[in-house]
């Protein structure tokens, strides 16, 4: 593990959240995520105070919820986002947000190490790619998923290769089905 | 299930920013539940968020933030998971939630001629409900002011543009007019959420419809 946390298994520190209840590990997830959250929910709209109230309030979801993290189909900046984006919803906007049927074999209790590597590297990858872009496109992602944007306004074409990821969710999906039936 | 019209770029990335109006949520939601190649998109614009939290620039903490937090979750149970929502039928569990359980506690409401709606309880920035349409029948010929999607349950209909089956997804917008009629076999049983009240072009529906809230 790297001091400029560039190369921190993420991941991993979830697990012995998960695992262990290790405080430790906690500990290195929130200073790495909680100043983030706080600034995507202040780039949202809410003022300081709400925002590190919020950002709290999602770093104990993660304590919660470590056990429905699955690392093989998301980063763990990904879930972060998802808890992070529905806080949004239910404390600056005020409304409900209806969640897809969950998959009824969860996370893995052995991922494929190969593929969780890549779901954790897709952060990174996307980061570059977004960094990238012209400098009008990026932004108008940025405020996408900021709630800056009415979902008419919103460009569906990214110029990002989401398509890999798609692809790679795709067959696993495939996969597991499969074993389960 | 071979679902052949899908969700469009927009709506997933809308879905995945929280930017959809509550109704459409609900109906993407919906066809997430029926659809891996659409769950396995989502997740790419999920990930693509991930991306975008992970580049904001750090807004530091207040000072004893972590131990608050520390404290906070020290008094947490781990596995406090609510059960999953389970889907009822022909309802994927979203939907089922929305309707309180499966089909026979939809509180339909007569359009005559056979033709059946529940307005489902969502927010007000656009409107969700469940439309059943018997075999044969023809929803009246409509525009429309704004976006609406319907996403076919059970049966089948078709319009002007193609066949719509279990799990498929019409999306029309102001450009579309379209007369669906549904196929013959089972009644049609469809999702719709619009951002706008239809409009029909036939007179009495047209005239009925501050009353049909639709």
């Amino acid at each position: 593990m790297q001091a400029d946390g560039t190369e921190t298994d993420w991941a991993a520190l979830v697990s012995r959240v998960r695992d262990h209840q290790d405080k430790g590990a906690f500990a290195l997830l929130f200073r790495h995520f909680a100043p983030r959250v706080k600034a995507f929910l202040m780039k949202s709209g809410a003022d300081a105070a709400l925002a590190e109230e919020c950002a709290q309030d999602v770093m104990a979801t993660l304590w919660q919820k470590a056990h429905l993290f699955d690392p093989a189909r998301a980063s763990v900046a990904t879930w972060v986002f998802t808890i992070a984006r529905n806080r949004r919803i239910d404390a600056l906007r005020k409304a409900r947000r209806p969640e897809p049927e969950e998959l009824t074999w969860g996370p893995e209790p052995e991922p494929d190490q190969a593929e969780v590597m890549d779901a954790q590297q897709d952060t990174e990858r996307l980061g570059e790619a977004l960094a990238r872009l012209p400098e009008k496109q990026r932004a108008l992602i940025l405020r996408a998923f900021y709630g800056d944007l009415s979902h008419s306004e919103i460009a569906a074409e990214t110029g990002l290769p989401l398509g890999t990821i798609k692809s790679r969710i795709r067959l696993a999906l495939e996969r597991l089905r499969q074993q389960m039936t | 299930m071979s679902i052949r019209h899908h969700l469009s770029d927009q709506l997933l990335m809308g879905y995945s920013a929280g930017e959809l109006p509550e109704a459409f949520g609900l109906v993407v939601a919906t066809h997430v539940s029926l659809c891996d190649e659409c769950r396995a998109r989502l997740a790419s614009y999920d990930a693509l968020g991930g991306a975008v939290l992970d580049l904001a620039e750090d807004v530091d903490m207040s000072e004893g933030s972590l131990d608050a937090c520390l404290a906070r979750i020290d008094g947490l149970a781990q596995a406090n998971a609510r059960a999953p929502l389970k889907r009822a039928g022909i309802l994927p569990a979203p939907l089922a939630d929305y309707v309180g359980g499966g089909l026979e506690k939809v509180k339909w409401r007569s359009l005559g001629r056979g033709v059946k709606q529940a307005i489902l309880p969502t927010g007000r920035d656009a409107s969700a409900r469940l439309l059943y349409i018997p075999a044969g029948q023809a929803v009246p010929d409509h525009g429309h002011r704004g976006m609406e999607l319907t996403l076919v349950l059970q049966g089948a209909f078709r319009d002007e543009t193609d066949r719509f089956g279990p799990g498929d997804l019409e999306i029309a917008d102001e450009a579309t007019e379209h007369t669906p009629i549904a196929e013959e076999g089972a009644a049609c049983i469809c999702l719709a959420a619009t951002d706008a009240p239809l409009r029909f072009n036939a007179m009495i529906p047209r005239l009925a419809q501050p009353f049909l809230r639709i």
